[in-house]
């Protein structure tokens, strides 16, 4: 019983292993750098899986929550705080290392937020933005639900797309790494590739089993008896409310929590990160993945945004996930890796399909 | 016998029509107690006024002499009210065990943050839980579907796995929404047998329903609706020798039997 619950995470560590090994033999690790943006997206993605797949809420607006957490780590880290410098806060701040002193690009000294420091922040706000924005629009449901999030969404990217702050269309760039251990630095050098692939799989991993026991107990099961019937649920005592709003914050924060280090290891981030489509793209990969599936949605995703980031869909990239929604919802409703596409395309063909 | 159910002056309008005018009943503890009435008299609002699911215009409801038709469903289960469907609702994609866990919810403890950290806790109020449920599904005889999705069984068997799942709440009062419909002549002698065990377990049941052989044989009291109104609330024997209650009720369905 153990053994077969811990059995996948555990296959799931040697092929990360494996993986990284083959890259040194094959001396490819460049793959390495695309590996860990695919595990970072994957955060989202398995969030995104618990929301829509288990509680059965969608959100289109995922992309919002990812921004914010990249955006705002992005601007903390890199905002010029010089000015506090000689001030009693500033330099209470600096002493109790909330500051931190670094020579920018070109030699300037900058003080700005510690990492750490403005990556609890940049999820923390990400949460309350959610939980916000959560508690009026959950009570909506189904098209609803999606128009809201998505409205939510568009708002995001328009804010960082028309702020100078946010640097408009250019974005941030010249992020500094995120030393989140001394001597493991979120960044996208070279010298630490190898680390920052295992440090972004090991928090993938640590989260995929951490949300395998949550979908397997008594919340789970709650989760899933509000998609089912949310009558019923209310019925059985399940505070239907405060369990969706619950488990939208803890997606939205997810989200927001790789957002944060995707940006760190990229040293930048732009407003296509917030874009509707990055949202659109995260949905049709749960749905790909068979919708309430952790391991559907961790393969699928993975193999998905591999390809995506290594270009093998070129300028179609978003076309692609486009097209891969709309046939997934005609032939595989349930997701691809459990579904029956003949039956499907039969029934289809003869048109008893209902709902 | 204490008063374990007790509705005041109930109302509530859909737009013009009223589908609840001015209802006044009481249902005592360790009784049956069943609502009949012709179709569209207003039965299921009522149920779904009493269980929270809506709002009364006016009027009180007590469980236990707490007013409770301000809560939300949710919290008048967590006092102790479970109910079913009319129209079954079980969870699809879950085994009936699973189903009948859910009905275990409110006695357990676990929240999002423990559940994720699997904290060994959890474990034992898992087995727990499961155990309880298994326990309650061989007292009902199902245990044998336990492993079986909910929604892929024969239809009075869904009715004997959503009765079991609301009685996994351990609830004081039970409220069954015309729980023979769809069944037929022997599921439902089964089913009204099965209901007289559940009150000999100490619970109390209020019951819509629309089998008239089903509530007079087993309930202690019934109450009489027609068009929103209670036109009579007695032991079963008057209530089938009430004038009105023969002109408005079983006079129209004798008058369509024949």
């Amino acid at each position: 019983m153990v053994v077969r619950r811990v059995l996948p995470t555990l296959i799931l560590i040697g092929l990360v292993v494996l993986t990284e090994q083959v890259t040194r033999i094959t001396d490819t690790r460049y793959y390495l750098t695309q590996l860990t943006m695919t595990a970072y997206y994957g955060l989202v993605i398995m969030g995104l899986c618990l929301l829509m797949g288990y509680a059965g809420q969608i959100s289109l607006g995922h992309a919002g929550f990812f921004a914010m957490g990249g955006y705002l780590s992005g601007l903390m880290t890199t905002y010029n705080l010089e000015a506090l410098k000689g001030s009693s806060l500033g330099s209470m701040l600096t002493t109790l290392n909330l500051l931190v002193s670094r020579k920018d690009l070109y030699g300037d000294v900058t003080l700005s937020v510690h990492p750490w420091v403005s990556c609890i922040l940049a999820v923390a706000f990400a949460s309350v933005v959610a939980y916000l924005v959560g508690g009026p629009v959950l009570r909506l449901k189904g098209h609803y639900l999606a128009m809201a999030t998505l409205g939510f969404g568009i708002i995001v990217y328009r804010v960082v797309l028309g702020s100078a702050i946010f640097g408009e269309a250019d974005g941030f760039s010249d992020i500094p790494g995120f030393a989140v251990f001394p001597g493991v630095e979120v960044s996208g050098r070279a010298s630490v590739r190898v680390a920052n692939y295992y440090l972004a799989w090991g928090l993938l991993t640590l989260t995929l089993a951490g949300l395998l026991s949550l979908v397997n107990s008594r919340i789970g099961r709650a989760l899933r008896a509000i998609h089912g019937a949310e009558d019923a649920a209310r019925a059985m005592g399940i505070n239907t409310p405060r369990f969706k709003l619950q488990v939208f914050v803890l997606s939205a924060a997810l989200a927001a929590l790789a957002g944060v280090l995707l940006t760190h290891f990229n040293g930048a981030i732009g407003p296509a990160q917030a874009s509707v489509m990055a949202s659109v793209r995260y949905v049709a990969i749960v749905a790909v993945g068979g919708m309430a599936s952790l391991w559907g949605t961790l393969t699928m995703g993975s193999v998905l945004n591999m390809l995506s980031l290594r270009g093998y869909f070129g300028s179609l990239d978003d076309a692609v996930f486009g097209g891969i929604l709309i046939v997934i919802m005609l032939f595989a409703p349930d997701g691809l890796l459990r579904a029956h596409p003949l039956a499907r395309i039969r029934s289809l063909l003869r048109g008893t399909e209902e709902g | 016998m204490e008063r374990l159910l007790e509705v005041r002056n109930l109302c509530r309008r859909f737009g013009g029509l009223k589908a609840v005018e001015n209802v006044s009943f009481s249902v005592k503890e360790g009784q049956i107690k069943a609502v009949i009435g012709p179709n569209g008299a207003g039965k299921t609002t009522l149920f779904n006024l009493v269980s929270g699911f809506l709002k009364p215009d006016s009027g009180t409801v007590l469980l236990d002499r707490l007013a409770v038709q301000d809560l939300p469903s949710y919290s008048i289960a967590r006092k102790g009210m479970a109910r079913t469907f009319q129209h079954m609702k079980l969870f699809p994609k879950m085994s009936t065990l699973e189903n009948v866990m859910v009905g275990r919810h409110i006695h357990g403890r676990a929240g999002f943050v423990p559940s994720f950290f699997n904290l060994p806790w959890t474990w034992s109020e898992e087995r727990r839980m499961r155990r309880e449920a298994l326990d309650l599904m061989t007292r009902l005889d199902i245990e044998n579907l336990a492993e079986t999705e909910a929604t892929s069984l024969a239809y009075g068997q869904q009715r004997m796995v959503e009765l079991c799942r609301a009685l996994a709440c351990s609830p004081r009062l039970l409220l069954l929404d015309e729980p023979a419909a769809g069944l037929n002549m022997r599921e439902t002698a089964e089913m009204a047998k099965m209901i007289s065990r559940i009150r000999d377990m100490g619970i109390t049941v209020l019951l819509v329903e629309h089998d008239m052989s089903l509530v007079m044989n087993i309930s202690d009291e019934v109450a009489v609706l027609c068009y929103g109104q209670k036109i009579a609330d007695d032991v079963p024997l008057a209530v089938q020798k009430n004038p009105e209650v023969v002109r408005v009720y079983l006079g129209e369905e004798n008058a369509q039997d024949s």
